[in-house]
């Protein structure tokens, strides 16, 4: 398969602080791809990276055949990158179907006098996606709360409506920043599901950060650990657990040889 | 049964009574005690002087119905004459110290004279304290009103309150319509005759006790049953007959009014602009007059007659002057623009103020006239039919308003204003979805620049003349101000605002020269009582009134019909 991102030798400074370091990263096509590491690793901050939010010093990421340096936040989303983040940042004081609506910005082309005008064209297009809105909030089962400001529902509904606005754009790639902190093991297991059926049905390619073990072993084609910014392990699921250089990264040098990482015990205190 | 707070009894007579003081010893009694509300009877100083009084005594007195009628009394009279004490204290320094007036320049005689009602210190101070100890007591009896009776008792009171205060507004529309000797029975020189006082506030109480009784309930009643098309209907009706009323309003109002709602207007048309760029947008801009002055000069320059002018159309100076106020919005929001917050609002400032030193400036003296300004400034005009009037400008400024309305709405609904409101609410997730940052700031910054521009050109065309005063730093505050109370983001809140903090003061001369103080204390008030503002937008209606929106509900829309719409999964 194809790779859809592939990041060369990716180097991300805050001064003396080095928070990526020569990380060479692919997904591909298709694929569900999890990013694991200590807190401070630089999960977030290759994030950032990828979608514009950092400039990255060094090195070069390329989606789908253009290379994303340089390139603002907007200009990246609309190339097809889509991503929440690990504290819900929806639009608290708009409701949940104007948060999806403004998730479908980069289909979005009428101008912005069309509605002073009365264009029949606008009006269409504007018609169009709160039909579109209303789907996708059906979709992510937030049926009938349209009309709620996001700030107003509970926490996982705000989760799940993040993961809504992410998809209105119509992203090729979805990057999912810890969609399970803050769940139930219930709410978790809805959510794991949730995100292999966003693969399997859709289609859509997932980069994720997760600290939830059992989501990550549960749902993962391949596994990158960081720690200090740097790329330690890469594998599957098995490979991970197996690897003692990941396990003396989570509990430390001693542990390494005492410890077997396994699905259960590896649960990173928060 | 509660006891009552002594302490807190003192403490609220003691600020009302340092209220009082401050309001008595910077002139504000002695500057409003000219304006009449009931002729013989009662002034505005004396509504100052004795409000806090009585709503210290209203306020100690409590929420609590199952009190002790004697204790609530008693400290609705003490809260009352403590209000008293500290200018009680003044009028007797004021007695043996003769040079008062060296450090407090506006404890005058007269002052001295409306605290003592015309009486020598000591009665006089003493009918003062018993007047207010009477009103505290007054404001503690009224708890002990059963609430039905309680609150169409005080909306008849307030009526006849502001129907005084404001009695200018009937007299000019009375001038209108009735004989001089008829309007004489109700209005004297000044506020409204004691007769008139007591007819008004029967009526009032007459009308606020049939709404208590049995409006209110039937109009729930019909509220309940009301079906949409029934309630659209309504609505269109209400939005046909105001337009009908503004169209005929001058002739209702006569000149003075209407100048002042021509004014209110040029405030509307400024406030609506502004309002897209904080309200929707989020972006603080302190010096949005400068947008103003470029309409004005440009269009002045252009259309002027005399030395510095060219002497083109008005119809054709005027988009001009719009198109140079959203040109001139746009180069300086593409370096502004990419500040946030606070930055902004300090850059803006500045901008704002480098306009008016420009205008001013003698360097561009010859062209633009420096402090003398542009006299001389054109008039439109249809073939000879030539706009002179404030009659004339109402109907230019209400187009004006009608548009810049029409263009916030259909904006604020569409793709451009959720937009704004994303960018408002984060800016770096709103660029995450996709948002242009830059090109939906800019649109804010243009389209509120383009009102400002328009609201100058009219201005400078209505007054005749175009100075370098007009465009102070106060009308950005002014204007922000209108905004905030309000209700930033609303449409309707914004042109309330206007009425609110441009209309009053111009009814209400004597404010001026308290202007800013009033403003001061409205906006604490404000954000500490209301701080959505007074017509909050839909969002936050929409947060508290959930069950009542007459929008059909996601859930409605999304019934049975839709229920065969395939899911995306």
């Amino acid at each position: 398969m194809a790779n859809i991102l592939e990041a060369t030798n990716v180097t991300k400074r805050f001064g003396g602080l080095v928070a990526v370091n020569r990380l060479d990263f692919a997904i591909p096509e298709g694929g569900i791809v999890s990013i694991i590491g200590p807190n401070g690793a630089g999960k977030t901050t290759f994030f950032n990276c990828i979608t514009g939010f950092y400039q990255i010093d060094d090195g070069d990421i390329v989606f789908n055949g253009t290379s994303l340096k340089g390139r603002s936040p907007d200009k990246i989303t609309r190339l097809g990158i889509a991503r929440t983040y690990q504290n819900i940042r929806l639009f608290a004081y708009m409701s949940a179907i104007e948060n999806i609506l403004a998730g479908m910005e980069p289909r979005l082309n009428s101008p912005w006098f069309g509605p002073v005008l009365g264009l029949p064209g606008t009006r269409a297009e504007e018609e169009k996606a709160v039909e579109e809105a209303r789907q996708l909030l059906r979709f992510v089962g937030l049926r009938g709360k349209g009309d709620s400001l996001a700030r107003n529902l509970p926490y996982g509904d705000q989760r799940r409506l993040e993961i809504a606005r992410a998809l209105a754009g119509n992203p090729r790639l979805l990057l999912l920043d810890e969609p399970t902190a803050g769940m139930n093991p219930r709410e978790t297991a809805e959510t794991t599901e949730f995100i292999r059926n966003l693969r399997d049905e859709i289609g859509i390619t997932i980069l994720l950060i997760e600290h939830d073990m059992r989501v990550v072993m549960g749902i993962s084609e391949d596994i990158t650990v960081l720690d200090y910014g740097e790329k330690i392990a890469q594998g599957t699921p098995v490979e991970i657990q197996g690897n003692p250089r990941v396990i003396e990264a989570y509990l430390g040098r001693g542990a390494a040889g005492a410890a077997h990482l396994t699905v259960e015990s590896v649960e990173e205190p928060a | 049964m509660n006891t009552i707070n002594w302490r807190r009894v003192i403490q609220v007579g003691l600020i009302m009574g340092v209220v009082v003081l401050i309001a008595s010893i910077i002139g504000m009694v002695q500057t409003f005690d000219e304006r009449d509300m009931i002729a013989g009877l009662l002034t505005l100083g004396q509504l100052l002087l004795f409000a806090p009084a009585f709503y210290g005594g209203f306020s100690v007195a409590g929420k609590d119905e199952r009190r002790a009628p004697v204790p609530t009394l008693l400290a609705g009279l003490l809260a009352g004459a403590l209000a008293a004490v500290p200018v009680v204290l003044l009028v007797a320094l004021a007695g043996f110290w003769t040079t008062i007036r060296d450090y407090f320049v506006n404890v005058s005689p007269q002052l001295i004279e409306i605290l003592t009602f015309g009486r020598e210190s000591v009665s006089g101070s003493l009918l003062l304290l018993g007047v207010m100890a009477g009103l505290g007591l007054l404001g503690a009896a009224i708890h002990l009103i059963p609430q039905r009776v309680r609150r169409p008792f005080i909306n008849a009171t307030m009526f006849t309150l502001v129907f005084s205060l404001f009695s200018d507004v009937p007299l000019n529309i009375a001038n209108q319509f009735l004989s001089r000797d008829l309007v004489r029975l109700v209005f004297p020189s000044k506020g409204i005759t004691v007769v008139a006082a007591v007819v008004i506030f029967a009526l009032a109480l007459a009308v606020a006790l049939w709404w208590e009784f049995s409006g209110r309930a039937r109009r729930q009643q019909q509220q309940a049953t009301i079906t949409p098309e029934a309630r659209r209907r309504n609505s269109l009706i209400v939005m046909v007959v105001s337009l009908a009323l503004l169209l005929v309003l001058p002739r209702i109002l006569g000149i003075f009014l209407t100048n002042v709602v021509a004014q209110v207007g040029t405030f509307v048309l400024m406030a609506l602009g502004l309002n897209i760029v904080v309200g929707f947008a989020g972006l603080l801009d302190l010096g949005y007059v400068a947008f103003f002055a470029v309409g004005a000069y440009v269009t002045a320059l252009l259309t002027s007659t005399g030395d510095l002018g060219l002497g083109v159309n008005f119809w054709i100076a005027m988009p001009i002057g719009v198109i140079a106020a959203v040109l001139f919005g746009i180069v300086l929001g593409i370096p502004v623009l990419r500040l946030r917050g606070d930055y902004l609002a300090i850059v803006t400032l500045g901008f704002g103020e480098i306009i008016r030193v420009l205008v001013r400036s003698d360097l561009l003296k010859p062209v633009i006239g420096g402090a003398q300004g542009i006299l001389d400034v054109g008039r439109p005009n249809f073939g000879s039919f030539t706009f002179v009037t404030p009659e004339h400008y109402y109907y230019l400024i209400l187009a004006g308003c009608m548009l810049a309305l029409f263009i916030a709405w259909r904006l604020r609904d569409g793709r451009a204003g959720r937009q704004w409101m994303a960018v408002r609410e984060d800016e770096d997730v709103a660029e995450a979805v996709g948002i242009n940052l830059v090109g939906t700031k800019l649109l804010a910054f243009a389209i509120g620049a383009g009102f400002a521009g328009l609201a100058g050109a009219i201005f400078g065309s209505r007054v005749g003349s175009v100075f370098p005063n007009s465009f102070e730093l106060l009308i950005s505050i002014n204007v922000l101000a209108i905004i905030i109370v309000g209700g930033v983001g609303s449409l309707p809140g914004v042109v309330l605002g206007a009425f609110v903090l441009v209309g009053l003061p111009e009814l209400l001369r004597e404010f001026v020269e308290f202007r800013l103080l009033i403003y001061g204390i409205l906006l604490i008030v404000m954000m500490l009582v209301r701080p959505e503002g007074l017509w909050p937008s839909a969002v936050r209606r929409r947060e508290l009134h959930a069950a009542e929106t007459d929008e059909p509900s996601v859930a409605a829309a999304e019934g049975p019909l839709h229920e065969e719409v395939q899911p995306l999964v």
